[in-house]
């Protein structure tokens, strides 16, 4: 475990004032012209050094992102967008950042912003985060009152920053659809390339990056990034808030270091499985848009991207939702499957035709009401919606539905088998006029 | 230029080709809904997914530009595979996918036997289905009299949503709901208020939108099909009639980049219903008051009689869609008898005086319109004149590169952003001497066009109005080295033959109004008139397709065959002479005008010099040279004088009006037509609605 003043978020469970005064006894907003004297260039560096890879789920190193952007800013304005629209079942984290320590977000928009040549950014939040919003707005009301940000404020880079509340589509988490949305348009993901950071908002150069991501600079910088960098494992560098719900005796949002093992993540700071280690069955580590992993992989899973995607899952946002013995896997996926059909934006065909197909495949698993050469129909169904689809969202359906398939076959063939076992006078004629 | 390799084949192609083009370039077939080469990429059905060497997934080849494409790590040419395995199940996925829900009702769809997606699922498709879940049903939309919607049938392409607001400018197409709900709507339940409307049938790559006419009335291989060109407007649209029997069911537009690319307006596509109704034929001669018919002999005889009358009591006025073959006999056999009473301008037009070829054409070409950078569009509404000009302009205009369009006359929705310079002469007067803001930018423009439509000069001042739009002309040097910058838009498809054949009054001959005084004439001879009205007293012989008006006052009419039933040459606006084909018979005992005047001819004892239709026009090109290079838009080649145009003079401050009162009933094939009937009232009740909202 890291320590108390090792970590990033120190009001993440909202016990202390969120307002400008708590925010800058926490640190907030210290230093920060300092740091913004000493240039762009070494803003960059230090976030490279530092190793902070993407929070959003794709691990992207944001540094390196950062310095996609062009070098001078010619006719078109540069723009940094947040991506605030969490929407990921089982992730609850930039909520908490929010609403519970704005400030390190604003401070963040501003310098990253200043490392990118902006002089605006969005922050684009999520339709049913309307608390969040408001302590954002208010936050940044203090902020611009501060002069801290806005033209002509202390930090000497002009610098204006706009909440945009979304409607509650989950693809409006997509960079490119949340930039069509932000745009006034329908929120459908765009073809890339080009990429944002070519043609972003309004068709200037714009990059995108989660809250976290975001939130995390200014402490890195105040602190150094040899400092962030000292946590977790190589290329899975620095702390990160986890996200722990299901079946654990205390689901919580912790911030720890990167790379601890998921089995102690769970027993340190969770209270353990319900019913004891012994009682897991299986975890999805990073959001539901992962592969599940079984108790056996668990047990010396850690939770960083190169271990997860070793173990054919991932880190995703590291919202780790835990289910134990007692869960109908199979009813949880057709429900993800569900919520995957339900949020498909319905512009390309693999993801519009298939999300519908998978959730109605597995609605009839779940009862057992299928046969068992649809399991096989099933992975190959989606695997043909994984990496055809314009966005991720085509994979992201796919992934829990191959989990699935892939780790807990024998339960669905056992429920099939039971199925028809409850209809045993009728066997070949029942089963075949369904 | 980049070189790509593409299943072992290295092409050589422009950096901006995206991978699709490349593929083809190189010989290999990619399968494609949702792209098509005139509208922006979507990127969506995934068809055309191919593999990219280097790349985790497979790429939407429509999508990427091969400039995208990483070399390899010796700086090889990036390689694209379509062929293989990975490929072929991408493919066959997606193919699979766009199946599940849609409908294989191919037996009753009209568009089966031309449609893409049966095409490329046996191509390139699974053999059979493995969806056993229930299809999804999407309810009707109702998109007017033109097309119909089986949109359970959609598969989600957007092309006619890209096409409504991008070609047409119509953002009146588009798609509400998402993921599998989603679903093409015109959200209103009515029909596009466009022009182009019905292009979204060709566009639509299933059977979602098809021809709501043509519904269950043939299939596409029972259709004899013949390449022509189209006079509902003087566009000179090329097209493809489909015809079964003796009936033309349909007509479809046929690519020339030159004119139409492949667009079609509705009058043209839809208007042919108008060919089997109110049709003449039989001749009919007036005995007692009332029509009788009469056989071809005892017509002729009649109308012999007539011509053998005082000559200058004799006069003939061309109508709209007359072919150059029916007025160069026409003219051959009144000029013989010392008849110089012609005109074929029934509106009156001051067109055709300067002796000029380029003065009454459409000078910079229709494609020409793509390399202009300043417009003045001078008494025309171009969307109801000529809706495949404006559809250029507003392309133009997309791209950004003719950002300066002026409107003298109506202030009317174009489809594009322009500056309302003024309403009449008396802007005219204005800018030709080079008053105003517009003007000044007007003239700084590298290449200016003035499009002058028949709103301007078909005023009794027409010749005055000409004139000032000439200086304004020369004021802002629209005719340069290279470059002619001065178009007339015609609405009459035979006008610009008409005159290229001198079908104008001869010497001390007299001009359409003037032989419509009573007492100017004998004998009045309509060649497929129909706007004019004949003074009572004068014995009217029609000659035409239609029982429009023009039969209405006639004495005597010869039933003639309409565009689709004769091989007959026309000259499009920009002066581009095409040659029509037959598809179908006349009805009836109809004859091919040019016909009719050779037969009358022995009678009078003119006889004329052609007995076919090729000697004919050897004859004419002869005459006028001009009908010699067929497919051939002169353009910069025309000599033009722009000061010899117009006569000066004082002219009258009424604004220019439109007149064209009903885009879908400009002639009588037109106006015979029971579909443009239909669209014409859905139009009035769509006005209407709108300006009750208000």
């Amino acid at each position: 475990m890291i320590a108390d003043n090792d970590r990033i978020f120190l009001n993440l469970y909202g016990r202390h004032d969120w307002r400008l005064e708590g925010a800058k006894q926490r640190g907030a907003w210290n230093a920060t012209k300092d740091m913004i004297d000493a240039g762009r260039d070494w803003i960059i560096q230090q976030v490279k050094d530092s190793g902070l890879r993407g929070r959003g789920g794709a691990g992207f190193p944001t540094g390196l992102k950062w310095s996609f952007m062009p070098k001078e800013v010619k006719d078109r304005p540069h723009y940094l967008v947040v991506n605030a629209d969490e929407s990921e079942p089982g992730t609850c984290k930039d909520r908490d950042m929010m609403r519970h320590d704005p400030h390190l977000l604003i401070e963040g928009c501003l310098i990253a912003s200043f490392a990118m040549q902006a002089h605006a950014a969005y922050i684009y939040i999520r339709g049913e985060y309307v608390l969040e919003r408001e302590h954002l707005e208010a936050a940044i009301k203090e902020a611009y009152e501060a002069k801290l940000i806005g033209k002509n404020n202390v930090h000497g880079w002009d610098f204006d920053l706009y909440v945009h509340h979304g409607a509650g589509a989950y693809i409006c988490g997509e960079e490119t659809a949340l930039l069509e949305s932000l745009e006034g348009k329908k929120g459908q993901p765009r073809l890339k390339p080009p990429f944002p950071a070519n043609a972003g908002l309004y068709g200037c150069p714009t990059t995108v990056n989660n809250v976290e991501s975001i939130a995390v600079v200014p402490t890195i910088l105040r602190r150094g990034a040899q400092w962030f960098a000292g946590f977790g494992r190589p290329n899975n560098t620095g702390t990160k808030v986890f996200c722990v719900s299901g079946h654990v005796n205390k689901p919580c949002n912790v911030e720890d270091a990167m790379s601890i093992p998921l089995k102690y993540l769970l027993e340190q700071h969770c209270g353990g499985v319900r019913g004891g280690w012994s009682n897991l069955k299986a975890v999805i580590p990073g959001g539901s848009s992962v592969r599940m992993i079984t108790q056996e992989m668990a047990e010396d899973a850690l939770m960083d991207f190169d271990s997860l995607s070793a173990l054919k899952s991932g880190l995703g946002t590291a919202g780790v939702i835990v289910m134990d013995k007692s869960t109908d896997l199979i009813k949880a996926i057709a429900r993800l499957a569900y919520f995957y059909k339900h949020e498909s934006c319905g512009q390309c065909t693999p993801c519009r035709e298939g999300t519908g197909w998978m959730w109605r495949v597995l609605e009839r698993m779940a009862v057992g009401q299928a046969e068992h050469r649809e399991i096989d129909l099933l992975l190959e169904v989606a695997g043909q919606v994984e990496g055809h689809t314009i966005c991720a969202l085509g994979d992201a359906a796919a992934w829990p539905v191959q989990g699935l398939i892939w780790r807990f076959r024998g339960e669905i063939e056992e429920r099939i088998d039971r199925y028809r076992l409850g209809k045993p006078h009728v066997m070949g004629a029942a089963i075949a006029a369904e | 230029m980049t070189k790509i390799v593409v299943d072992g084949t290295e092409v050589d192609v422009p950096g901006d080709y995206t991978l699709l083009q490349a593929c083809e370039a190189a010989g290999a077939e990619i399968p494609r809904f949702c792209y098509h080469e005139r509208l922006s990429v979507a990127g969506n059905c995934r068809m055309c997914l191919v593999e990219v060497k280097g790349a985790p997934k497979p790429v939407a080849s429509c999508a990427q530009q091969v400039k995208d494409q990483r070399p390899g790590p010796n700086g090889e040419p990036p390689v694209v595979v379509t062929k293989s395995s990975k490929v072929k199940a991408a493919r066959e996925g997606v193919m699979e996918f766009l199946l599940i829900n849609h409908p294989l009702d191919c037996p009753i769809c009209d568009q089966g036997g031309e449609c893409d997606l049966q095409d490329q699922a046996v191509a390139f498709g699974r053999a059979g289905s493995r969806y056993d879940e229930n299809k999804r049903a999407v309810e009707e939309k109702k998109m007017g009299p033109l097309v119909k919607t089986v949109m359970t049938r959609c598969i989600q392409c957007t092309r006619c949503v890209r096409f409504a607001t991008e070609v047409a400018g119509v953002s009146e197409l588009g798609a509400i709901g998402r993921g599998e709900d989603m679903e093409i709507t015109t959200y209103l339940e009515q029909s596009l208020t466009s022009e182009l409307s019905a292009n979204v049938v060709d566009l639509c790559p299933v059977g979602a939108l098809t021809s709501k006419p043509y519904a269950f009335n043939a299939r596409p291989w029972e259709l004899k099909k013949t390449e022509t060109v189209d006079v509902m407007d003087a566009v000179g649209s090329n097209i493809r009639v489909d015809a079964r029997g003796n009936d033309v069911l349909r007509v479809l537009p046929r690519l020339n980049e030159e004119i139409n690319e492949e667009w079609l307006s509705d009058k043209s596509r839809h208007a042919v219903d108008g060919l089997r109704r109110q049709r003449l034929d039989k001749p009919y001669l007036k005995t007692n008051g009332k029509l009788a018919p009469v056989s071809w002999p005892q017509a002729l005889e009649a109308f012999a009689a007539r011509l053998k009358g005082d000559a200058t009591k004799i006069g003939a006025i061309a109508g709209d869609l007359s072919d150059a073959e029916g007025l160069k006999a026409a003219l051959d056999l009144l000029r013989g008898l010392g008849v110089t009473n012609t005109d074929c301008r029934q509106d009156g037009a001051a067109v055709g005086m300067s002796g000029q070829r380029g003065e009454y054409l459409f000078n910079t070409t229709i494609m020409g319109i793509e390399d202009a950078d300043a417009l003045l569009i001078i008494g025309s509404n171009l969307r109801l004149e000529a809706p495949l000009i404006n559809a250029r302009v507003r392309k133009t205009w997309l791209r950004g590169t003719l950002d300066l369009i002026g409107v003298v006359g109506e202030a009317t929705d174009l489809t594009y952003a322009y500056e309302h310079v003024g309403a009449g002469p008396k802007t005219l007067a204005d800018l030709a001497k080079g008053k105003g803001d517009f003007f000044k930018r007007f003239a700084k423009a590298e290449r200016p066009m003035v499009i002058i439509g028949m709103d301007a000069l078909a005023r009794p001042d027409g010749a005055q109005v000409l004139k000032l739009a000439a200086e304004i002309g020369m004021k802002a040097k629209i005719v340069r080295e290279g470059w002619n910058g001065w178009n007339v838009v015609h609405q009459a498809a035979g006008r610009v033959g008409a005159l290229d054949l001198g079908f104008l009054p001869g010497d001390q001959g007299l001009s359409t109004a003037q032989m419509l005084q009573g007492g100017a004439l004998d004998t009045l001879i309509l060649l497929g008139a129909d706007e004019v009205k004949a003074p009572a007293g004068t014995f009217v012989v029609y000659v035409g397709s239609h029982g429009d008006a023009g039969a209405q006052q006639a004495d005597l009419i010869l039933p003639a065959a309409a565009y689709t039933e004769k091989n007959a040459t026309y000259v499009n606006t920009e002066g581009r002479v095409q040659q029509a084909r037959r598809a179908v018979f006349p009805k009836g005992d109809a004859r091919e005008d040019w016909a009719i005047f050779r037969a009358v001819s022995a009678l009078v004892g003119k006889t004329l010099p052609y007995d076919n239709l090729e000697a004919l026009r050897a004859k004419l090109m002869a005459d006028s040279p001009s009908f010699a290079g067929l497919d051939y838009a002169p353009g910069a080649n025309t000599p033009l004088e722009l000061k010899l145009l117009g006569v000066a003079g004082d002219v009258d401050a009424a604004p220019f009006t439109s007149a064209i009162t009903d885009f879908y009933l400009t002639n009588p094939i037109a106006r015979s037509s029971q579909i443009m009937a239909e669209c014409s009232a859905a139009k009035k009740a769509a006005t209407m609605a709108a300006i009750a909202a208000e």
